[in-house]
């Protein structure tokens, strides 16, 4: 076979090499593909050989089915055999192929459909058990063409990259992490549910291919590297060769990676900078301390309001934060509450399907609609407060009266709470989320009643550059480093320290070394980041000067596109860092 | 290269939709005969079951079967005689 490189966005560094696992849908997609003159007879033996395959499959399935029940129930894939057999049909998809020059599985389903709704026309009842014979067989034979393998991703002994159209959180949840080389998808950007589990895994990932699926068969050896975003499938002897020396030296460079065991990340010159994670699962607590990250800058609470009918309970809630904030102490955990809706959703009837779910009833907007939902898990945090490490900080605040009824609805809490004579932290710390424009810039306002702000970069940069996330064919618009993001930012940070309020990141930007270079300097306070960033991070802050950082500010400011920003950013850290550091970083 | 060619009334009870024209395209394949199926002018391979089937041939109409090659006169007569007779 020939070699194909494919393009798509690098969203996890590093190189994955080895062999493909395509994860499909219970629905067969089927991609259109143009193929070349060269490719027909590829195409035409795929056919044949699915065929046969599909063939020894039924006798397999005919023998059991006789056996089971008899040689008449058997009869019934006597049918089978003569469409598998058909000289018509594997005719009319030769010709498709051979003309129209589609790949095999399309011109098949092509054909199989034009023959099923002729028979449909017909209107007889006895054509319908017919056309689900053709239907059948027919999935059967696509199975075959597209390799979808029967066998489990846990039956396999050997590593593999998955390739999916997309991955859905239930499929990422059931997969065995340790057998994963890599992930490619068809869809998604920068902060599609795969990019942040590969992030968070440290395994290399290319999302939004397009037609990974499409150009890749289980079991072809493929190479991802994450760091250029590009996926090439079956490499040639050289171009693996290539690869290879490029896995050993990233390998070596992560096992290289300092953690510190020293908390506190502080510049050469001696500014310091707090690097804490993020996290969603209490079983990720035990990451946030091996990769050594100073507290947890963004605790999300959605976790335990998911794929469930009802509610969790006060006291349920309560046990799960006490137990987080116990176990951090005495470093601190900052609680988001609920950002139900946009991405997730609450699987309860009373929360409907919307248009356009990120522009919609979620987050803030929605607990202020539920208030017995919302101070449920208000009360639930302030108990959990008797830690003293404890802080609150509201999401998606657009304006500052919401955030005057999310601190009044908290008081009402604490007047309850104190009269119920249950303790809490009287002090304890409420921040806003900017993540919504107007936040932004209005940050002036909102800083004169918030304890701290935490920047919220993937929803920032989705509603400033007015980019879906989730949809691949404007991904490519969502840049950390454009300008407009960058100012924002600025603002932000600058608008905040005037009201003495600190501000915090909790977005993948601040994980990102040029970024948290420039945030540096900008005068960022805290960042936050998937936990495995940390060391990177930290290694970073440990090995520039935070006069370096402030100079670059104007410079970077004054580009006018996100390519110029990377690269006079990249340009900027290779000059002050050694080789070997730059190298690790940029992985 | 031996030609024949012969009007047929069904009389299948069901037509040509379930289990007979399966039977059908069978025994049309155990010849080496190109075997051709006619209905309303519409000339369709009797090889093919889904060609077979597309027909949409019912109880009592008229076919007409075209066979071409070595052992055209007795695929004819096998057909045929399938085709007429009503059990199933």
């Amino acid at each position: 076979m020939k070699m194909i490189k494919l393009k798509g966005i690098g969203v996890s560094g590093g190189v994955g090499i080895g062999r493909a696992f395509v994860m499909r849908k219970d629905d067969l997609a089927i991609p259109k593909r143009k193929i070349t003159h060269d490719h027909i007879s590829r195409e035409i033996y795929k056919l044949e050989e699915a065929l046969i395959e599909t063939r020894r499959e039924i006798s397999i399935l005919q023998k059991k089915i006789s056996k089971e029940l008899g040689f008449d129930h058997g009869r019934i894939f006597e049918a089978h055999y003569l469409v598998l057999e058909d000289r018509v049909l594997i005719e009319d998809v030769i010709t498709q192929i051979k003309n129209k020059r589609v790949n095999v599985e399309y011109a098949f389903s092509q054909s199989i459909e034009k023959y099923v709704s002729t028979l449909l026309k017909l209107e007889d009842e006895y054509l319908r058990e017919r056309v689900i014979d053709i239907e059948d067989i027919a999935k059967r034979v696509l199975r075959k063409i597209l390799k979808e393998s029967t066998v489990t991703l846990s039956d396999l002994k050997e590593k593999v990259v998955i390739v999916a159209h997309d991955l859905s959180p239930s499929q990422t949840a059931s997969l065995p992490k340790d057998k994963i080389l890599g992930f490619v998808t068809d869809i998604g950007g920068r902060t599609s549910h795969t990019a942040i589990i590969a992030k968070g895994l440290r395994i290399p990932a290319v999302v939004g291919v397009e037609v990974a699926t499409g150009n890749i068969d289980s079991g072809i050896k493929i190479i991802v590297d994450g760091s250029s975003g590009q996926v090439i499938v079956s490499p040639t002897e050289k171009t693996l060769k290539e690869y290879q020396k490029k896995l050993s030296i990233y390998t070596k460079e992560i096992k290289s990676i300092h953690i510190s065991t020293e908390l506190k990340a502080h510049t050469k010159d001696g500014k310091d900078a707090v690097i804490s994670a993020n996290i969603e699962l209490p079983e990720e607590l035990a990451l946030v301390k091996k990769y050594g990250a100073e507290g947890i800058g963004l605790y999300r609470t959605e976790y335990m309001f998911l794929g469930r009918r009802d509610l969790p309970s006060e006291e349920e809630q309560y046990k799960a934060y006490c137990s987080v904030a116990k176990k951090i102490s005495p470093q601190p955990v900052v609680f988001r509450t609920i950002d139900i809706g946009g991405d997730k959703f609450l699987s309860q009837p009373q929360v409907p399907r919307e248009m356009s779910p990120f522009l919609g009833w979620r987050a803030i907007r929605f607990c202020l609609a539920r208030p017995e939902v919302f101070k449920t898990q208000l009360r639930a945090i302030l108990r959990a407060s008797v830690e003293k490490n404890v802080k609150l900080m509201f999401p998606m605040i657009s304006g500052i009266e919401e955030l005057r009824q999310a601190k009044y609805i908290l008081k009402e809490c604490q007047k309850e709470l104190k009269k119920e004579g249950k303790a809490f932290d009287e002090k304890i710390s409420v921040g806003t989320m900017i993540e919504v424009p107007s936040a932004a810039l209005t940050a002036d306002v909102l800083a004169k009643e918030s304890d701290f702000f935490s920047i919220g970069t993937n929803d920032l940069i989705q509603y400033s550059l007015a980019v879906d996330r989730g949809n691949e064919k404007v991904a490519y618009l969502y840049e950390p480093g454009h300008p407009a993001v960058l100012r924002l930012i600025k603002s932000v940070i600058e608008v905040a320290h005037q009201n003495n309020t600190w501000v915090g990141m909790c977005g993948e930007m601040s994980g990102e070394p040029i970024f948290a270079f420039l945030l540096l300097g900008i005068g960022l306070d805290q960042f936050s980041m998937s936990p495995p960033q940390v060391p990177k991070i930290k290694e970073l802050i440990n090995n520039v000067n935070f006069e370096d950082a402030k100079k670059i500010i104007n410079n970077t400011l004054s580009l006018s596109t996100p390519k110029e920003v990377e690269k006079y950013l990249q340009k900027e850290l290779k000059k002050l860092l050694s080789e070997e550091i730059y190298h690790m970083l940029m992985i | 290269m031996a030609r024949a060619e012969e009007q047929v009334t069904v009389n299948k009870p069901h037509g040509l939709h379930a289990r007979p024209a399966t039977i059908f395209v069978q025994l049309a394949n155990k010849f080496q005969s190109s075997v051709k199926v006619e209905k309303d002018g519409e000339v369709v391979d009797g090889k093919s079951i889904i060609a077979i089937l597309s027909l949409g041939v019912n109880k009592g109409m008229p076919i007409r079967l075209i066979v071409e090659g070595d052992d055209a006169d007795e695929a004819v007569a096998d057909l045929k005689r399938f085709l007429e007779n009503e059990n199933d």
